[in-house]
């Protein structure tokens, strides 16, 4: 026995310089180490070439009074405020136009998807120009297109077009009543709170039967009716305590209700068309995807057309939709920074404000880069988390 | 945008150590060796800069830049003329990719030292304005309450807009395009109540760029101080000294009297200041390292200070600005050049 031991030939180890594993790894630390030695010298250049052009460095003038007023924003700003609320209002602009756009372009995308497989010719035809034409003119011309429109379209502000009572359409926007705020609206959130957990434990409560029983139960329609239905029965409940904040033209401009800017409807719709026609095309490549022999077995067991399309073909289509649907989310975001050229004051057009009154453009530039990089991943995280979601189970 | 791009990357790459480091008589051996100077000028305000339909720059900061080239290469015509939008220039500037601005930037501590710049004299001393339609029947600024203003960004203009709605206790909705064209445009067009600029710059669009100027009227306040300069980077006082007594030197001039076409006689002149300046007695062109003749060339080739100004802005332009400020302190305004001894 102790001769077999013996006889087991280990093989003779090579030299480090030959051992590829050895190899490998000091290749890996010296790469690193390049890496890492570019990127300090890097920045330790730029800091002497800065420091040796009496230029300010650091990230300090973000406290400093901004004293530059911004045209539109979401939260409180005033230009007595740092430069960092001005980069606040910047981002919370990028991300509301963002969030919008994403969320109309879906919708936009997803109906002239279908469209494109309709039956009927005229639909299919018309979502087909739609798709060619926006998909193939730059976005940045179509954002101005849209601005022209807007602004040269509508009246001035004394002749304004009346829509609805308190709604009124001019070149500076479109203004709309909003309701004045009042205790009810906050139960009436609790209530809409309440009504997606009951929606959520409905659901759960029909899954189970219908796998228990094979009776269905129509959740959507009691979803609906939880999730609106509650809030409105708060609010009828309280009164029904409606006082809008009617607008009103006082001298140049109009006071009350809110209002959306001819940047921000220019710059949504050009987004929203634009991103559309991909959203458009992926979904319709998305459903083709899946084979015609399964809408047929569908078809053999008696589904009607809506459930075919939710229960069989959807699922398996999403899984194609999903990973091509983020990369349109994150060119819709990054798509945004175009803003600057019609003047809605996103991220970037606050920035490069900023840049140009403290003249500090790197500091600038690294905030811009880590504001999108985060959104970006951001993105991107939720959507694999969600198309794990959906991906197909095997068992 | 691009154009926005390639500055900020330029701005990164001078900052990694691609660009040019500001050291002394860096820029000013640098241009006398090209035998060119690149200018930062505006893309196009009638008057101060403006091109043609071939391209060809002219107005009152064009001719700054070619008196300066005049001076230094004994020919006007040596200059590069790159155009910018008021986000574009100080990055292009503390890049390297212009020697100087002559485009109407305002004269601001913060300017002088935190971004790395030195000013050469003020060849404008402007206010900020308002300009509104006529047909909204405004008066004065202060009735401008909840007016939606045009402006550009990254200008002084804006900081002033704020100030002085803040002061006056007023509202305003900014309007901030970064194209000047764009900007002028959405005035034009009635998306703003007012435009603010520069007064001289909005007489300069009200003439240039409305459809018929008497719709628009310039509302009296000039709510800031606004003294236009020449720009160069820290660091280079020769290059500063050269350009700072070119333009010295158009000023004095006018005040002594020598214009371009009276220059090859004042060579003849027995008055010890014009010899001296001329360089028909020698030493200016040595003491600031360059040719004796530059007064000579830059008043023969381009003119003196008022002969610079009536041709681009004021009596002989379709402007027709009043001297004003502008006018020699000899003649109640604020030019005034140091003896150039």
């Amino acid at each position: 026995m102790a001769g077999a031991t013996a006889g087991i030939v280990r093989p003779k180890r090579p030299p480090p310089w030959n051992d590829p594993r050895v190899r490998g790894i000091i290749f890996q630390v010296l790469f690193v180490a390049a890496v890492l030695g570019i990127g300090a010298f890097l920045v330790h250049n730029t800091l002497v070439n800065l420091h040796r052009q009496n230029i300010a460095t650091g990230f300090g003038f973000l406290g400093r009074e901004a004293a530059f007023g911004i045209g539109e924003s979401l939260i409180e700003y005033a230009p007595s405020d740092t430069y960092a609320r001005a980069f606040l209002v910047g981002l919370t602009n990028t991300l509301y136009v963002a969030a919008l756009g994403i969320v109309l372009a879906t919708i936009v995308g997803t109906v002239m998807g279908l469209a494109r497989l309709s039956g009927n010719w005229l639909v299919r035809k018309l979502a087909q120009v739609y798709v060619e034409t926006f998909r193939n003119i730059p976005l940045a011309l179509q954002l101005f297109f849209w601005w022209g429109l807007l602004r040269q379209g509508a009246p001035a502000p004394r002749q304004a077009w009346h829509l609805l009572p308190g709604v009124l359409v001019s070149n500076r926007g479109i203004v709309f009543p909003v309701p004045q705020p009042s205790p009810v609206y906050g139960w009436m959130g609790l209530a809409l709170l309440i009504g997606v957990a009951a929606t959520w434990a409905v659901r759960r409560w029909a899954t189970q039967r219908q796998a228990r029983t094979g009776a269905p139960f129509p959740t959507g329609w009691a979803g609906v009716a939880l999730i609106a239905g509650l809030p409105l029965a708060v609010f009828a409940a309280a009164g029904a305590p409606l006082h809008l904040d009617m607008p009103e033209l006082h001298g140049f401009n109009f006071s009350g209700g809110t209002s959306l800017s001819p940047e921000f409807g220019a710059l949504l719709i050009g987004l929203v068309v634009y991103t559309g026609t991909f959203i458009a095309e992926i979904v319709r490549a998305g459903i083709l995807a899946v084979s015609w022999g399964q809408s047929e077995a569908a078809m053999a067991l008696g589904l009607s057309q809506g459930q075919r399309m939710r229960l069989i073909v959807l699922p398996q289509a999403l899984r194609v939709i999903i990973p091509p649907m983020t990369s349109q989310y994150l060119n819709l975001t990054k798509n945004s920074s175009l803003a600057v050229i019609i003047g809605y004051p996103d991220l970037v057009s606050v920035a490069n404000t900023t840049m140009n009154q403290t003249g500090q453009a790197i500091e600038g530039i690294t905030l811009i880069m880590a504001v999108y990089l985060t959104i970006s991943l951001t993105i991107s995280a939720s959507m694999n988390l969600y198309n794990r979601a959906v991906a197909l189970v095997e068992r | 945008m691009i154009k926005k791009l390639l500055g900020a990357a330029l701005a990164l790459a001078v900052a990694v150590g691609l660009g040019p480091p500001a050291e002394a008589g860096q820029t000013f051996d640098k241009v006398k060796q090209a035998g060119t100077i690149s200018c930062g000028v505006q893309t196009g305000v009638a008057g101060f800069a403006q091109p043609d339909s071939q391209g060809h720059y002219s107005g009152f900061n064009v001719d700054i830049c070619r008196a300066i080239s005049a001076a230094l290469f004994g020919n006007p015509d040596k200059v590069k003329f790159v155009p910018l939008t008021t986000q574009q220039r100080f990055t292009a500037l503390q890049s390297g990719e212009v020697d100087l601005l002559s485009n109407n930037t305002t004269w601001s501590l913060q300017r002088d030292t935190e971004l790395g710049f030195d000013f050469a004299p003020v060849v404008f001393y402007d206010g900020q304005g308002f300009m509104v339609a006529k047909k909204l029947n405004v008066k004065s600024a202060k009735e401008l309450n909840g007016a939606t203003i045009c402006v550009q960004p990254g200008t002084t203009t804006e900081l002033n807009l704020a100030d002085y709605f803040r002061a006056n206790k007023m509202e305003y909705k900014p309007v901030v395009i970064e194209k000047i064209d764009e900007t002028v445009g959405a005035f034009f067009s009635g998306r703003c109540d007012a435009f603010t600029t520069d007064s001289s710059a909005l007489a300069s669009i009200r003439i240039g760029r409305a459809s018929s100027p008497d719709d628009y009227v310039i509302l009296p306040e000039r709510i800031s101080k606004e003294p236009l300069a020449p720009v160069v980077r820290h660091g280079d006082n020769q290059w500063k000294d050269a350009v700072t007594w070119i333009i010295f030197a158009l000023m004095e001039a006018e005040e002594r009297g020598i214009t371009q076409k009276n220059v090859d006689d004042m060579l003849k002149s027995d008055d010890p200041n014009i010899k001296r300046m001329l360089g028909v007695t020698p030493g200016m062109g040595k003491a600031l390292g360059v040719d004796e003749k530059w007064a000579y060339n830059a008043i023969k080739m381009v003119g003196n200070y008022g002969e610079i100004f009536d041709r681009n802005l004021g009596l002989g332009s379709p402007l027709k600005l009043e001297r004003g400020y502008n006018n020699l302190w000899t003649k109640g305004g604020l030019i005034y050049a140091p003896p150039i001894r």
